[in-house]
């Protein structure tokens, strides 16, 4: 009995040694998951969600009860330079509009949808469902620092 | 009894297990084994990346390529004397002055030989540089940005060949000619050749921090035709060599007339004298024409400056910088081995091959053992310089280049091999045929004081049968050899596009990292740039209409433009606002008789069109951007010459 054992232990680990060993890099999901079906809960863009906090590199964010006007004002900067070819400030464009989206809206999914679109747009469940939502046009990312994406936000704050 | 049973079975199943998942390398004609052997040496597995980069000149292309080794794939054609419709290059407003010379326009050129920059001799990875061989020209390419950079047209010269080497700190780029010309240019008898004509040799300052070129002076040599050169390197450093051939001086028939000779010549130019020369007032200044083209990269656009004069220098100027080293039979490579010890001689015509000693040169200078002298250059005796002989080593030697371990690798084209030898020995040690007909080999930093061995690649004038057949014209092909061993092994065999003659490769680590991703739209200071959306406009001046333009997924600001009437020049100035690696959009427009663009996130590119007929026009993305790439349109409204439509344009509004 214990022979079997004993040969199939060495074709077991023979066969690891054998195939493989490379590491692997970014991973495609590719035919790996069955799509979930979800069930119709109203346009994304109306939907409130103050829990989730997205993915991405912003974990954690407390605002200051006073806007900061200086840095609102980088942010408006920003924001006209880098973001306003598909969002405008008040109603929906290429992509959704900003204003009230801290009612609706963590400031850490904010921030990390400016920062963290790629991932954001295959791994959250709500922008994934926004992006079908503008026609599967894709969130740019527009490479802003940490500091100016934080500007971005504060500038939302005055709308 | 038992054990034995058991231990066979655990063998034939370990066998099995490791290698069940090898069989994807085996290929017929070779044993399976070896042949995964070499598979394994050159697979690079799906998205990892090659271990070096390989640039191969692109010949009657005018353009250079960019290979991964030892995988034998080209990742891209860089655009550098030729139009490139791919990416609008040579036609778009920006980049068409990159083309201009003193004989206009010439969207073409014969590229030879990539040189990589080097600081103390070791490669540095900042620019490459490549001549032009036909319209003479040297380009710098920037290996940041992948791009030409600065294009300058050397007077005084035909057929640039004899280029374009690199000093070991980047010092200059040198330039010779390979056709002796009258200098100036005048209407003369060609009989009257002989003693009447130049060879310009050209050293072209390289600045070290903008890598901007200019000349700093031209050597007038004889009448000569001089072939290739390579400079000094470690202790001959401050020196060049050039190889030379019809020293007969023949202007028909050269095939005959000019093989006459036993031997040419290598001359030698210490060029740290005349440039001393040079520094302290030296040398003539000379009327010339010849274009400098510049790359701004914060406006993207190419400035074309007209020169009018070149310094040049007649060797009897300056005593002791220049001399001849008798090197038989039309010597064609030249090259000097790590050290700077050895310069070898490829006599093309000759049954071995010479390689003197720079040791001994300087020694027979200084000892004024002279031989005679041609126009007055001392030559020196091809005894005293000589170092030695690789006797009869193979058929029509051509260039040779080193590793660094004491070896040299010479390519023979008759023959079609490339073989290894010892320097100091000169005995031959391995030879491989080549498939076939081998001109320039390449090892990465093989021409330099620091070769990174491991790989060599042969790059071979005629393809024959090597690969499917597709009709009477071919690309080339070239071999990739492990040279890691004692022995050369032939690990792969891949196509290279136009001709190339030499190449230069590099580890990529040097520059993998430095490789630009994307334009900052801050550091855009194209003065016709449109950076967001609110800067968009058109504007008419007289026949001319600017259309100040913004691309993004998946949209054109503005999309709808009225008011352009026949006979008018319509210049698209389009800036993509994208700030993220790989997201170029294209700019195609309905009966554009240039091209249409690729544009780079952040970079600005104008395209001229002119209104011919009445109409609605579509423009459109030509690089499939997003899922909405295919609605990345607009349209241009063309009204008729008296039409009196004012000029309006318009981006989703209702």
């Amino acid at each position: 009995m214990r022979k079997p054992i004993k040969l199939v232990a060495i074709i077991a680990i023979a066969s690891v040694f054998s195939c493989g060993g490379n590491e692997k890099k970014e991973e495609s999901t590719y035919g790996k998951k069955t799509p979930v079906i979800t069930e119709n809960k109203g346009p994304a863009s109306e939907r409130v969600d103050l829990t989730s906090k997205g993915v991405g590199p912003v974990t954690s964010l407390t605002l200051d009860a006073e806007i900061d006007q200086d840095m609102a004002a980088h942010g408006m900067d920003v924001y006209n330079k880098m973001c306003l070819a598909c969002h405008k400030i008040d109603k929906k464009f290429i992509g959704p509009a900003p204003t009230g989206i801290l009612e609706r809206r963590t400031p850490e999914w904010v921030m990390n949808m400016i920062l963290n679109p790629e991932q954001m747009v295959k791994e959250d469940p709500l922008a994934k469902d926004l992006l079908m939502e503008f026609n599967g046009a894709p969130m740019a990312n527009q490479n802003l620092s940490e500091e100016d994406a934080r500007a971005v936000l504060e500038y939302f704050r005055t709308l | 009894m038992k054990n034995i049973f058991k231990s066979t079975l655990a063998l034939v199943a370990l066998f099995a297990a490791f290698t069940s998942c090898n069989n994807s390398g085996k290929s017929g004609g070779k044993s399976g084994a070896l042949a995964s052997n070499i598979a394994e040496k050159v697979y690079v597995a799906p998205g990892e990346h090659d271990s070096h980069y390989a640039f191969l000149s692109g010949g009657y292309s005018g353009n250079l390529t960019v290979y991964g080794l030892p995988s034998g794939r080209m990742f891209k054609e860089i655009p550098v004397f030729s139009q490139f419709p791919t990416n609008g290059y040579g036609y778009s407003e920006e980049s068409k002055p990159m083309l201009e010379t003193s004989y206009g326009f010439i969207p073409w050129d014969d590229s030879h030989h990539p040189d990589i920059s080097q600081t103390n001799g070791e490669l540095d990875g900042r620019w490459i540089f490549i001549n032009g061989n036909n319209t003479p020209r040297i380009a710098r390419i920037g290996l940041r940005s992948f791009e030409t950079e600065e294009i300058i047209e050397i007077p005084n010269s035909a057929g640039n060949h004899s280029s374009s080497f690199i000093t070991e700190n980047t010092e200059y780029v040198v330039a010779g000619t390979r056709f002796s010309v009258p200098v100036p240019q005048r209407d003369m008898a060609i009989k009257d050749y002989k003693g009447n004509f130049k060879g310009a040799l050209t050293f072209i300052s390289v600045d070290p921090e903008h890598g901007h070129m200019d000349i700093k002076f031209q050597v007038l040599m004889p009448g000569f035709n001089y072939d290739l050169s390579h400079p000094g390197r470690g202790k001959s450093h401050g020196w060049f060599f050039f190889t030379t051939y019809n020293t007969e001086e023949a202007n028909s028939l050269l095939e005959v007339n000019a093989s006459q000779n036993d031997k040419d010549f290598i001359a030698t130019i210490n060029w740290k004298k005349i440039e001393e020369y040079v520094n302290n007032g030296g040398g003539t200044m000379m009327p010339a024409k010849y274009t400098h083209n510049l790359l701004d990269e914060a406006t993207h656009t190419t400035t074309s400056t007209m020169k009018k004069e070149v310094r040049v220098i007649n060797p009897s100027e300056v005593p002791g910088a220049v001399y001849l080293l008798p090197t038989p039979k039309s010597p064609h490579g030249c090259d000097v081995d790590p050290s700077g010890e050895y310069i070898v001689g490829n006599g093309k015509l000759s049954a071995n091959l010479t390689v003197h000693s720079f040791t001994k040169m300087l020694d027979a200078i200084e000892n004024e053992k002279f031989a005679g002298d041609a126009y007055g250059i001392p030559i020196l005796n091809f005894e005293d310089v000589l170092a030695g002989s690789v006797v009869q080593p193979g058929l029509g030697p051509l260039h040779t280049e080193f590793d660094g371990e004491g070896n040299a690798y010479t390519t023979f084209f008759i023959s079609s091999e490339v073989v290894k030898w010892k320097l100091g020995t000169w005995e031959v040690i391995d030879r491989k045929p080549t498939y076939y007909s081998v001109g320039h080999l390449t090892i990465p930093g093989g021409n330099s004081r620091k070769p990174f061995g491991k790989y060599m690649f042969a790059m071979n004038k005629i393809t024959k049968d090597r690969y499917l057949p597709v009709g009477p014209e071919m690309e080339h092909s070239a071999q990739l050899y492990d040279i890691s061993g004692d022995k050369m092994e032939l690990l792969l065999d891949f196509p290279t596009h136009g001709e190339p003659h030499y190449a230069a490769a590099i580890p990529a680590e040097i520059i993998k990292e430095n490789s630009l991703k994307f334009y900052k739209l801050a550091d855009n200071k194209h003065p016709r740039k449109a950076t967001n959306e609110s800067e968009t406009k058109v504007v008419r001046d007289g026949k001319n209409v600017h259309v100040y333009m913004t691309m993004i997924r998946s949209h054109f600001t503005p999309d709808n433009i009225e008011g352009v009437k026949v006979g008018d020049k319509v210049f698209f100035h389009i800036t993509n606002l994208e700030q993220d690696f790989d997201v170029p959009h294209g700019f195609a427009m309905i009966g554009a008789n240039n091209a249409d663009l690729l544009i780079a996130p952040g970079q600005t590119r104008t395209l001229a069109w002119e209104a011919k007929q009445v109409g609605v026009w579509p423009f459109y993305c030509t690089d499939f951007c997003s899922a909405l790439h295919q609605e990345m349109q607009g349209y241009i409204r063309v009204s008729p010459a008296d039409s009196d439509i004012e000029l309006s344009w318009s981006f989703g509004e209702d």
